[in-house]
Order: structure tokens, then C-alpha cells, then sequence
């Protein structure tokens, strides 16, 4: 039944052809007052939205008293209704996920500001047409696209609905194609060099030398093994940003997670000659969050830790919250030379590197921290990092609170 | 969002402030993240059409203004009416000033771009545009929730934005160190790395106005603002 409705309308959508089509269905939609019409006339007629549950029994398999909440609830897509005024009326559950819960009767121009977006909705409620759509990106916190329609529902309603069909994907395939040649090009590139210029010795001046051979052999092999980690890290980063854009919902103790990565990574910690103190504690922090995403978060900061502040010769590990309504916060602090003042606020930038010899050394490819900031941002969490030259560094890790249900806001 | 007045048209009234604040919010939003893109992309076209975007907040701004007056006149609102209404009137000067802000890095466009700049000149302000821009959206967000409880955070990011602010500030002064023909683009650079820090400090102005339109109570005066850029020199090469 979907499917022949109006619902179809936020799938595909990719040439004009097929636009013009999906107007065609929806204007028959409006003469012949479909099932899904009919139910959203059902659902102004109703005074106060609230008393839909249980008030009015919908009779088994009665297409014709199907409340259209429970239609719009079944859209996988964010999906809102609004009235003349432009206030939200409902939002089903994918838009809470994709924008954030909303509050009642909150005007929609707020929630969405893009002038192009205001646009979309006054030429709607206007009635210059019945049914529009525009392209709209979100570029902070992730950046996202979307096809947005706008369409009047019936023709007495007064109420009106916004669809969002996700496109970020595309757009992300198109920027994460252009980012990888322009970074893997530049950064391959010097160890490939390397390599060749060993070949090119190892056939001419360096032919009968058995010792320089051996030598050369060891760095070749070094560069090679930097190329896979380099190629490996870039994967891991595109693929994090290939994944559609989700607010994760799912609760997890992020204390009992840190310290399982805390033991998978001893071996790392006695091969540097670090001890990594664990001052966790026992008390379950929840936060929400993907635990294989998380699990990678801790598995870079202890690395770098491990690596960069050996000298130190320890690890501390704490988690604190000071009170449920406030963020989790998980640090990891290391006693090594620390990162000077002025690298700090740049070290999430791809690439980037406090002090290139060290990083070559230690085969640190300038990705890991970009990995973690991407991850965090996902989450809606932040990266904070303390530390100065010959103070050792401590990294942050700040979850929002766990709502203990959906903020209302309030006025006093 | 909103008790109900008995008169209804008071309530449109305000509604109609908070839709044209969310309308320069949008506008700002754009403008700053489109000025980057055409400072990054040496695009002088969408340069241009970032400088056109500002008349529309100019007169927004305005109009905010006369309406604010005129409903005061009016409706003689009190507490939080009047708090809201005043509010209005403080986040759309903060909004027309980000305005200006982004229409001056719009305009330094042309002449950064006139030479071809090496990306790495850029990396910085993309980032600190990003800092800046979320912050943005973050404070906007809570003025249209009313979710007071993450301003906090929106303050916390301003620290962020200065420390950002002063790396590029030191970095920008090494390219100039290293070669004197940076020095022309890494100039208009500073100016550009300047405004996008300004526009962190309103959207902290921003946050606070929110506070007080919500909880009626202000945000403690210790904000911790400050960038060391005013401290940084060039260090004579060894």
C-alpha cells in the first residue's frame, strides 16, 4: 500500500522524469483522497494529538480509520508534518534520529534555518505550489545532503509535510574519491621514492655489496610495511566516512570498555617499556555510542600514549562524571615530552605532525588522531587535550550526558 | 514551545520574531561557511553573492528592531515576553555583525586568490571555520530547542577557537618568514583567521543572550576568552 501512495515520493528522485511522475501519482493521491489522505484528515479532525493512543480503536484491517501517525511512524525516512504557521506538528522517529528530538508546536523555520529551506516552506504554505523539492546540505557536525519535499496533504487539511531522502552518500563517495588521490598521492609518493632510488642502487653501484644490500633491503622493507599502514588507516578513515551519519542510541559502559582495550594493549605498553595504570574504577559510565568505533577511539589514544610518551614510563587511565547531568569524561595521560602549545590545536587535521622524525619513527602515519576526532564527532563527543612542552600530555574524551528522557524545554 | 497568551495574535507576533531571527540565523550560517568555500576554492562568484546575502540581514536586523519597539509599545510585555523579545533584538545584531564579518572575508577573496596559493595556506582557516561554524549551529540549535543545558559546552568551544586562532596566527607568520611573496595573501589570511574568531565571540554572545531569554538569569561574567596571538613573535632564524 505504501508504495502506491504518496510515500514513494522521497525514493529515488534522481532525474526530472521521474519527479514529474511522482507529481502525477501525488496529484491523483489528492483527487481520489487515498487511504493515507483520508487518515491525515483523521488526524486533524483530532484535537489534541496526545489522546491518539487508545482513544479511537482502529478496526482490524480497516484501511480507512488508519490514524496517519502510525503511516508516517512506518516511513524510514525523517519525515514532519507542519501546519500554516510553519509549527512542527509531528516528526517521526527517523527525523528525531537524523535532526534531534523537537519540541511540540516548535516553528519549523527554526529548526531548519537554511534560506533555502524557509523558501521551500513558504512557497508551500502559500500555495504558489502544491508540491516542491530542493537539494539542502548540512555541512557541521557531519556533513550531510539531502532531496527535501515539501507538499500540501488534501486540499482542505492545512497541514503540510517536509520529507528528507538521504543523498549524503553519493556526495561522500564523490569527496572521499578526490580526498584520497590528493592524500594518498602526496603521501605515498615519499616512501616510494625512497624505494625506487634503493632498486635503482641495488642494480648499479650497489650490485656486489652484500652488507649494503642487506642494509638497503631492511629499509625497503620498512617503507613497504609504511605504505600498507598508510593505506590501511586511509581505508579506515574513508570507510567511517562512508558510513551513513546515525546518532547512536544504543547504551554502552564505556568504563568496562576502556579497560578491555586496556588489556589488549599491554603487549604494545611492556614492548615500550610503559605501565599503564588503570584508575577506572567500578563504576559503569553509560554514554551512547557504536563499541567498535569507541573501542578504536581508546586503541589510538592508548598507541599514541604508548608511543609518543614512553619516556614517562606510565599510563593513567580515569573516567569521572560529576554528576548524571553532566559529560562522561575518559583521560588518558601519559608523562613523555608533551606537544608544544602551539601544535596542539591542529593535531586532528589529517596529516598533520608535531614533529615529523618521531612520527616516522614511531610508523605513525598522521591519521590516527583524525580517525579519533571523526569517530567523536559521530558521537556527538569531543577530543580535549592538555599539555605543554615537558609535562607529559592528557587527552579527553567528552561524551554528552545520557538523557534520562527527551530534554523538554522549559520556560519560566 | 510557548504558554499561550490569551491573545492569540501576541503569540504570532512572537513567532513571527523568532521565525525572522531563525531566518538571519540561516543566512549567517551560509554566508560564513560560503566565504570560506570561495576563499578555498578561490571562487569569486559565490564571493560576490556572498557580499549581496548581507544586505538581506542588514534589513532584517532592522526590521527585528522596529518590530521589537513596536510590540513593546504595544503589548507592555513582561518577564519572560519582555526577555524574549529583548533577546531578539541582542542576537540580531550579534547575527547582522557575523554578517559583516563573513561579507569582509568575501571580499578578501580576490586578492588572496590573485597568485596561486599553495592548499596548505588554507588547511588551518578550514578548520577554524569548521570550530567557528558548529559552534554557530550549536547556539542556534539551543535557541530553537530552548535546551539551555548545552550551552556550557558552546562556551567551552570558544577556548578552542582561540587556541586554534593563535596556532594559525604563528603559522601563517612562518610562510611569511619563509618567503616575503606569502606575505600578501598571508596578510588578508590573519584578517580572515581575525573575523572567523570574531564570529566565535558572537556566537558566545549569542549562547549567553539565550540563557538569559530562557532561565532569566545571566551566565557568570568568568568567561575564560582570551587568544595569545597578541603575544606571539617572530622568532629571528638561528
Amino acid at each position: 500500500m505504501l508504495a502506491s501512495t504518496g510515500i514513494k515520493l522521497v525514493g529515488g528522485m534522481k532525474d526530472e522524469k521521474r519527479e514529474a511522475g511522482q507529481r502525477k501519482v501525488l496529484q491523483r493521491i489528492r483527487q481520489r483522497g487515498t487511504p493515507l489522505v483520508r487518515a491525515l484528515h483523521a488526524f486533524v479532525k483530532r484535537d489534541t494529538p496526545d489522546e491518539d493512543s487508545g482513544q479511537r480503536p482502529t478496526a482490524r484491517g480497516d484501511i480507512d480509520s488508519l490514524p496517519a501517525v502510525y503511516l508516517a511512524a512506518a516511513v524510514l525516512d525523517p519525515l514532519y508534518i507542519f501546519d500554516a504557521g510553519g509549527s512542527i506538528l509531528y516528526s517521526n522517529e527517523a527525523a528525531d534520529l537524523a535532526f534531534g528530538p523537537v519540541t511540540k508546536n516548535v516553528s519549523l523555520r527554526l529548526k531548519f534555518r537554511a534560506p533555502e529551506m524557509h523558501e521551500l516552506v513558504s512557497r508551500v504554505i502559500s500555495g504558489e505550489e502544491e508540491s516542491t523539492a530542493i537539494n539542502y546540505a548540512e555541512r557541521v557536525p557531519v556533513e550531510r545532503a539531502y532531496r527535501v519535499v515539501a507538499s500540501r496533504i488534501g486540499n482542505d487539511t492545512g497541514l503540510y509535510v517536509l520529507m528528507f531522502k538521504d543523498q549524503s552518500e553519493a556526495r561522500r563517495i564523490d569527496r572521499m574519491r578526490a580526498d584520497f588521490i590528493a592524500n594518498a598521492s602526496h603521501e605515498l609518493r615519499t616512501p616510494l621514492a625512497s624505494v625506487a632510488g634503493f632498486i635503482e642502487t641495488l642494480r648499479g653501484p650497489a650490485r656486489d655489496d652484500p652488507a649494503a644490500r642487506d642494509n638497503f633491503l631492511q629499509i625497503m622493507q620498512n617503507q613497504t610495511q609504511r605504505m600498507a599502514r598508510l593505506i590501511d588507516d586511509l581505508l579506515s578513515l574513508s570507510r567511517l566516512e562512508m558510513k551513513p551519519y546515525q546518532k547512536p542510541n544504543v547504551q554502552i559502559d564505556v568504563v568496562a570498555l576502556v579497560k578491555g582495550v586496556i588489556e589488549s594493549m599491554r603487549h604494545i605498553a611492556s614492548e615500550n617499556g610503559v605501565d599503564i595504570v588503570s584508575e577506572l574504577g567500578d563504576t559503569p559510565l553509560l554514554v551512547a555510542g557504536h563499541s567498535d568505533e569507541l573501542v578504536q577511539v581508546f586503541e589510538n589514544l592508548l598507541e599514541n600514549a604508548c608511543k609518543y610518551g614512553s619516556s614517562g614510563e606510565r599510563i593513567i587511565v580515569s573516567a569521572d562524571q560529576a554528576s548524571p547531568m553532566d559529560e562522561v569524561r575518559v583521560t588518558v595521560r601519559d608523562f613523555g615530552p608533551g606537544i608544544p602549545e602551539e601544535h596542539i590545536p591542529r593535531i586532528t587535521e589529517r596529516f598533520y605532525r608535531v614533529d615529523v622524525e618521531t612520527s616516522r619513527t614511531q610508523k605513525g602515519t598522521g591519521l590516527g588522531l583524525s580517525i579519533v576526532k571523526h569517530i567523536l564527532t559521530r558521537h556527538d563527543a569531543r577530543l580535549s587535550v592538555k599539555s605543554g612542552s615537558g609535562q607529559g600530555a592528557a587527552f579527553m574524551v567528552h561524551f554528552p550526558p545520557v538523557p534520562p528522557s527527551a530534554s523538554v524545554g522549559e520556560r519560566t | 514551545m510557548q504558554n499561550q497568551h490569551t491573545m492569540r495574535s501576541f503569540d504570532d507576533e512572537l513567532n513571527y520574531l523568532s521565525d525572522q531571527i531563525a531566518a538571519m540565523g540561516g543566512y549567517a550560517e551560509r554566508m560564513v561557511a560560503e566565504s570560506v568555500a570561495a576563499l578555498v576554492q578561490s571562487d569569486s562568484g559565490l564571493a560576490r553573492k556572498v557580499v549581496e546575502d548581507d544586505a538581506f540581514l542588514d534589513a532584517k536586523e532592522r526590521e527585528i528592531g522596529e518590530r521589537a519597539v513596536i510590540i513593546i509599545g504595544k503589548r507592555q510585555p513582561v518577564a519572560d515576553d519582555l526577555r524574549e523579545i529583548v533577546g531578539a533584538i541582542r542576537i540580531s545584531s550579534d547575527l547582522e555583525r557575523i554578517g559583516d564579518l563573513g561579507k569582509n572575508i568575501a571580499k578578501r577573496v580576490v586578492a588572496v586568490t590573485e597568485g596561486k596559493q599553495p592548499v596548505r595556506l588554507f588547511r588551518g582557516l578550514e578548520a577554524l571555520a569548521g570550530l567557528a561554524l558548529t559552534q554557530l549551529k550549536e547556539v542556534l540549535d539551543v535557541y530553537a530547542s530552548r535546551s539551555v543545558e548545552r550551552i556550557g559546552f558552546v562556551r567551552d568551544r570558544d577556548e578552542e577557537i582561540d587556541a586554534m586562532y593563535t596556532s594559525l596566527f604563528r603559522e601563517l607568520l612562518t610562510y611569511m618568514m619563509e618567503d616575503p611573496r606569502n606575505i600578501t595573501a598571508c596578510t588578508h589570511l590573519l584578517f580572515c583567521a581575525k573575523n572567523i574568531e570574531r564570529i566565535g565571540d558572537h556566537a558566545t554572545n549569542i549562547a549567553e543572550t539565550v540563557h538569559h531569554i530562557v532561565t532569566g538569569r545571566q551566565l557568570p561574567l568568568e568567561r575564560p576568552k582570551e587568544d595569545q596571538s597578541h603575544s606571539v613573535i617572530a622568532e629571528p632564524e638561528a
